[in-house]
C-alpha cells in the first residue's frame, strides 16, 4: 500500500533521512523506535508532506504522491497526530472533531471517540481546544481527531508522551481496536515496551536509515538488550 | 419594507421586523420609521435634537430591545443620540447595529452616540453588530461613541461586532464602574481592502471590588489597518483584565496601544496583547484532515472572530 523508495532528505546541509527505502501493508501495525534525533519524525512528516523528499519517491498503491500536497494526501486516507498538537484559539473540541470528520457528527459519535482517548466527553465537547486544555488533554483530543476519520494509514508520532497512566492503559486498547480494522494500516514512532508489544513489526531508524526491521518478536527482545535503559522505557 | 431592508436587518439584528411583545425601533436612512414600545420599555423621540431615549422600568425581567439603524441611501450622513436609562434590578437584552448599503458615489455615514446609565444591580446584555455592503464607490463610515455609566453592582456584558465592509470606523467607548460593578466587553473586528479602524475604550474603575474584562480579537486583511487603544484605570481595590489577540493576513498593519494606571494598593490590572499571522501548526493540522491552505485559513479565522 505505502511503498518508500530511496528516499532522502536533507536540511541545512544535513542528511536526515539517507535511502531509505521501506513497504508498509494494508492493515499493518508497524513501530518505528531509535534514538531521538534519528530521523523518525522527519521520516512521518515526509510520508504526510509536510517536508519533500530532496530524492526518492513515495508511493500510494503502486502511484507517485511525492509531489502532492498534505490536503491531498489526506484526501488518500491518511492522518497524523502531532506529538505536539496546535492550539485554537475560538475553535471548541466539537469543531475540531467535526472538521477531522470532514462531515456533520453526531454528538454520541463524538462522545465515542473523546472516550475512546480516556476523556469525559460532556466536560470536554464544547471547550475550546486552547491554551486552557492541558498537554495531556490536548494530546488526547490529537488522537481522537484521528479516530473520527476514515483513515487507510494512521500516523502517530509519540502518542504515549505526557499521558498519565490510566489514559495509557486507555490508548493501548484504543490501539488494539484501530488494529482490528483490516484497511487501517498504523504506523506509530514510539519509545514505549508496552506500545511496542502490539506491534506486528518494528522499525529502528537510527542517524537517518532503516538499521534494524522485523517482526515484533525478533526485534523486540535485541532492543531491550542492546540499548540503555534510559532510551527505552519498560 | 423591501427584500433588502430586510436581508440587512437580519444581518445586523438577526430579525426580519418587529417582533411583537418587545420593545423596537427603526432609524432608517435618518429618520425614525417604526417605534413600539412595552408596558416595561419606553422609546420616546428626544424632545431636542435627534435621537430617541429609552427608558427601562426597574425590575423589568427577560425583556429585548431592538434598535437597528439602517442606511440604505448614498450620501447620507446620520448623527443621533440615543440615551438608555436602566432602572434599578432590570435584566435587558439590548440588540443595536448598524447596516450601510451603499451603491453609490458618495460617503454614507452613521455617527451612533450613546449613553447608557445602568442603574444599581441592573443587568445589561448589549450586541452591537455593523456591517457594510453595496457596489457604490461611495464610502461606508461607522464611528461610535459609547458612554457607559455603571452603578453599584451592575453588571454590562457589551458585545461589537464589525466583521465586513466598514470602509472608515472610529470607536470610542468611555466607561466609569461604580462598588462591585462588572463590565465585560468583547470586541470582534475584521477589516479589508484598503478599510482602517480605530477603537478607543477607556474604563475608569472608581467603586471597590469593581471588574472589567476587555477581549479584543480582530483579523486584518489585504492592506487595511487597525489601531486598538485601550485604557484601565484603577481608582479602588479592582480588577481590569485587557486581553487584545490580533491576527495579520496580507499587507494589513495592526497597533495595540494599551494604557493600564493603577491609583490604589489593591488595584490589579493586566494587559495581554499578541499579533501575528497564522500559526502554521494550526495551518498544517487542518490541510492533515484534508483542508487547503485557503480553507483552513478561512476556518481558523471564523474560530478566532467567532
Amino acid at each position: 500500500m505505502l511503498t518508500l523508495s530511496n528516499l532522502c532528505f536533507e536540511a541545512a546541509g544535513n542528511h536526515i533521512i539517507r535511502d531509505i527505502s521501506a513497504d508498509f501493508e494494508e492493515g499493518s501495525f508497524s513501530v518505528i523506535t531509535g534514538p531521538n534525533g534519528g530521523g523518525k519524525s522527519t521520516l512521518a512528516r515526509l510520508i504526510m508532506g509536510m517536508e519533500r523528499p530532496t530524492s526518492g519517491q513515495i508511493l500510494w498503491d503502486g502511484k507517485d504522491i511525492s509531489g502532492l500536497t498534505i490536503d491531498e494526501r489526506a484526501k488518500l486516507g491518511i492522518g497524523y497526530a502531532f506529538q505536539q498538537p496546535a492550539r485554537f484559539k475560538g475553535m471548541s473540541v466539537r469543531a475540531l472533531l467535526t472538521l477531522a470528520h470532514g462531515k456533520a457528527l453526531s454528538h454520541d459519535q463524538a462522545c465515542a471517540y473523546l472516550s475512546a482517548v480516556g476523556l469525559c466527553a460532556n466536560e470536554y465537547l464544547d471547550r475550546d481546544a486552547d491554551a486552557s486544555l492541558s498537554g495531556g488533554e490536548l494530546k488526547r483530543i490529537e488522537i481522537a481527531t484521528l479516530l473520527a476519520r476514515d483513515l487507510r494509514l494512521a500516523i502517530f508520532d509519540e502518542p504515549e508522551a505526557g499521558i498519565d497512566l490510566w489514559s495509557f492503559a486507555k490508548l493501548v486498547e484504543t490501539f488494539q481496536q484501530l488494529h482490528e480494522n483490516p484497511r487501517l494500516s498504523i504506523l506509530l514512532i514510539s519509545h514505549q515496551e508496552r506500545i511496542m508489544n502490539m506491534a506486528d513489526e518494528i522499525l529502528i531508524v537510527e542517524n537517518g536509515k532503516i538499521t534494524q526491521r522485523g517482526k515484533r518478536e525478533a526485534v523486540l527482545p535485541t532492543i531491550m538488550q542492546d540499548l540503555s535503559s534510559c532510551e527505552y522505557k519498560r | 419594507m423591501q427584500d433588502r431592508t430586510k436581508e440587512l436587518l437580519q444581518s445586523i439584528a438577526g430579525i426580519n421586523g418587529f417582533q411583537p411583545g418587545t420593545a423596537f425601533n427603526l432609524r432608517m436612512d435618518g429618520m425614525g420609521v417604526e417605534r413600539h414600545s412595552t408596558s416595561q420599555v419606553t422609546i420616546k423621540q428626544k424632545t431636542q435634537g435627534s435621537g430617541i431615549d429609552i427608558i427601562i422600568q426597574p425590575h423589568t425581567k427577560a425583556e429585548q430591545v431592538h434598535i437597528p439603524v439602517l442606511i440604505t441611501q448614498s450620501g447620507i450622513h446620520d448623527l443621533v443620540y440615543n440615551d438608555f436609562y436602566i432602572g434599578e434590578g432590570a435584566e435587558v437584552e439590548i440588540i443595536a447595529g448598524c447596516g450601510i448599503h451603499n451603491d453609490g458615489c458618495d460617503a454614507s455615514q452613521h455617527d451612533g452616540i450613546h449613553t447608557f446609565h445602568v442603574g444599581k444591580h441592573a443587568k445589561v446584555i448589549y450586541r452591537e453588530k455593523h456591517i457594510g455592503e453595496g457596489k457604490g464607490s461611495g464610502k461606508r463610515i461607522l464611528n461610535p461613541t459609547t458612554a457607559v455609566h455603571m452603578e453599584e453592582g451592575s453588571y454590562m456584558e457589551m458585545e461589537m461586532t464589525q466583521i465586513k465592509g466598514v470602509d472608515s470606523t472610529k470607536r470610542k467607548t468611555t466607561c466609569d464602574l461604580a462598588d462591585n460593578a462588572k463590565l465585560i466587553i468583547f470586541e470582534k473586528l475584521m477589516t479589508h481592502g484598503e478599510q482602517r479602524a480605530d477603537s478607543d475604550v477607556t474604563v475608569e474603575l472608581n467603586g471597590a471590588d469593581s471588574v472589567v474584562q476587555i477581549i479584543s480579537r480582530s483579523v486584518g486583511k489585504d492592506t487595511s489597518i487597525q489601531v486598538f487603544h485601550p485604557i484601565a484605570v484603577g481608582n479602588q481595590a479592582c480588577r481590569a483584565h485587557i486581553q487584545c489577540d490580533s491576527i495579520l493576513m496580507d499587507q494589513s498593519k495592526i497597533s495595540s496601544i494599551p494604557e493600564i494606571a493603577a491609583n490604589h494598593v489593591d488595584a490589579q490590572i493586566v494587559h495581554e496583547a499578541a499579533i501575528g499571522k497564522i500559526n502554521n501548526e494550526q495551518l498544517v493540522k487542518l490541510q492533515t484532515f484534508g483542508l487547503s491552505q485557503e480553507e483552513a485559513e478561512a476556518v481558523i479565522v471564523e474560530g478566532f472572530l467567532k
